[in-house]
């Protein structure tokens, strides 16, 4: 019985084993000097499980009395999570190496990060999700300020730490609310306990599980820590923020709503449109008179997840699948994105200011197209793969009945694409500016370039990504 | 007789009053933290009522939980405030201020 669990958890348990050993081995040894073997090791380990997870997976697997769910579902979310954890870390190796931050702890934490989005993404029980989700956050909060001699990055992680404890400290009150009313911690049971005229005491258990995830998805009106933490976390880290983490908490979110509540979608469908239509026109307008790039990525970040709620406001299986492929393309285009700020440097040091862009065309074309590509990938121009996340989440929520939404997301659309049109107007028809350094470690030029490549290439398709997401989503909602 | 909403009261004031003392607080990190365990030991309340109110052991697993984690949680917050600390020279909340939000 507890081996059949065990076999289901064993890309989980195999991770944390794995942290736990990287950790002895690099304490007991050489300690930083490992750093750069431990980047590409776990790495590795990353696509390992990936690709293990991707071919093994067979249907619907329940470990430990439902606490534990492995389906079609959470093994989509896994595969994004591990891949784009695994994209971020090998950017990451060169640029910390230089600037004398690449710790062993780094790819130690974020492994263990990693085990949390697992965990919460399978979460089949409040405790699960509990667990799961600290433990991500935890390690978070360490790897925001890794830079430990910079005001900046402390002042981030102390950012992180406070607001992220505050909505854990919600997120505990809903599940207290919710396990008091429905009598269970586990979502079978919840959604037994809605199934008849919910209690208020139900709902207000919801609401406060649903504040509680909005911070982690950094959705208006939570949204507040985002700039602070990613302008000040170093780049690459900035990076992983903005992807895995992303993904986990979405896919938690979907889990917890249409498992958990799928039998009263009308009560919080409401909510999370609300959610989604504030963030998009916070991240939208906000983001204009941003003269930091990675702060202008955090309100990027934060009009996406407007649009990925919105694909979740619909409460339908479509829904879902909508929200899958807009998570899928959002990470590959942040990817991307995050490859090129990386390589922003003028004599050896990081500039993130949008105006040293200027006439970046000039001196370096083909980067300049690619992020061109990506640009207008992120503002959802078609014929770009961008576009057709934005399409499948609009017409998931005009297809939902919310009419209004689809509306509200086009405008927020077309008022955000200016400060992505306006970095490729630096870039090609700005005045001459102070030139950047025209080096590019080739790991980050393969993935600048491979990120644009995939955008304008899966237009054809999308890669296949759509049946999968499809049987991904139904095995969620039914 | 003490029942169960006498607990839930209980809780649900110290849990408002953790999220004040974040909000309103303007001087010190250290009360924020403190701030932070008052709501996580708020929800450990309203767990423990509720487990013994529902003749259900889980509520109190869970508390065991939390209480963990909260352990974890206020040693991440006091090492990331001892750096910010060597950086700033000041943990006032006021001083939290090189990146305006």
């Amino acid at each position: 019985m507890i081996g059949a669990d065990i076999q289901i958890l064993m890309p989980e348990i195999l991770l944390a084993v794995y942290a736990m050993g990287a950790l002895m081995a690099a304490v007991y040894t050489t300690k930083d000097g490992m750093a750069p073997l431990l980047t590409w090791a776990t790495s590795g380990l990353f696509v390992l499980l990936a690709v293990w997870i991707g071919i093994n997976g067979q249907g619907t697997n329940i470990a430990f009395g439902g606490m534990f769910v492995d389906d079609g579902f959470s093994r989509f979310a896994k595969i994004v999570i591990l891949l784009s954890a695994a994209a971020v870390l090998l950017m990451s190796e060169s640029y910390m190496q230089r600037r004398g931050l690449l710790r062993f702890e780094y790819p130690i934490l974020i492994a263990l990060a990693v085990v949390g989005m697992m965990v919460m993404v399978s979460a089949g029980d409040l405790m699960a999700l509990y667990m799961g989700l600290e433990l991500q956050s935890l390690a978070l909060y360490v790897v925001a300020s890794l830079r430990r001699d910079s005001v900046k990055s402390t002042e981030a992680g102390l950012k992180y730490f406070v607001l992220g404890a505050l909505s854990s400290g919600l997120l505990l009150y809903g599940a207290s609310l919710t396990y008091g009313f429905a009598g269970t911690t586990l979502f079978a049971g919840i959604i037994e306990a809605t199934a008849n005229e919910p209690s208020l005491g139900l709902l207000f258990g919801l609401v406060f599980l649903i504040a509680g995830f909005a911070f982690k998805v950094s959705a208006a009106p939570f949204h507040m820590w985002t700039p602070d933490v990613y302008e000040g976390s170093p780049t690459p880290v900035t990076a992983f923020f903005a992807t895995a983490p992303k993904v986990a908490a979405m896919a938690l979110f979907a889990r917890v709503v249409h498992d958990a509540f799928g039998g009263i979608v009308g009560d919080w469908q409401q909510i999370v449109a609300f959610l989604s239509v504030v963030s998009m026109f916070l991240g939208a307008i906000a983001a204009i008179g941003q003269k930091d790039i990675k702060r202008l990525m955090a309100y990027s970040s934060i009009a996406h997840m407007g649009f990925a709620l919105m694909g979740l406001a619909a409460g339908t299986a479509f829904g879902v699948q909508a929200m899958l492929i807009y998570m899928a393309i959002y990470v590959t285009m942040n990817i991307g994105t995050f490859a090129f700020i990386l390589a922003m440097e003028r004599d050896g040091r990081p500039v993130t200011n949008i105006d040293s862009l200027k006439m970046y065309s000039k001196r370096q074309p083909l980067r300049a197209l690619a992020m061109l590509v990506l640009l207008f990938s992120l503002a959802g121009v078609p014929p770009m793969v961008g576009f057709f996340g934005k399409f499948y989440v609009l017409r998931a929520a005009y297809d939902g009945g919310l009419a209004w939404l689809a509306v509200a997301g086009v405008i927020a659309s077309v008022i955000g694409a200016f400060y992505y049109i306006r970095i490729v107007y630096f870039m090609y028809f700005g005045e001459e500016g102070e030139a950047l350094d025209g080096k590019m470690n080739p790991v980050l030029w393969t993935f600048l370039m491979g990120s644009a490549a995939v955008m304008l290439i899966g237009v054809v398709n999308l890669f296949g990504i759509e049946p999968i997401a499809a049987a991904a989503a139904a095995t969620l909602v039914n | 007789m003490i029942g169960l909403e006498h607990y839930l009261t209980v809780a649900a004031a110290l849990f408002v009053i953790g999220i004040f003392g974040l909000f309103l607080n303007r001087k010190n990190v250290i009360i924020l933290l403190m701030s932070i365990e008052l709501m996580l030991l708020a929800v450990n309340i309203n767990l423990v009522a509720f487990s013994s109110y529902l003749g259900d052991l889980v509520g109190q697993v869970f508390t065991l939980f939390v209480l963990t984690v909260a352990a974890a949680e206020a040693a991440i917050g006091l090492a990331i405030l001892v750096c910010f600390f060597r950086n700033r020279g000041t943990i006032d909340v006021e001083d939290v201020n090189v990146m305006k939000g």
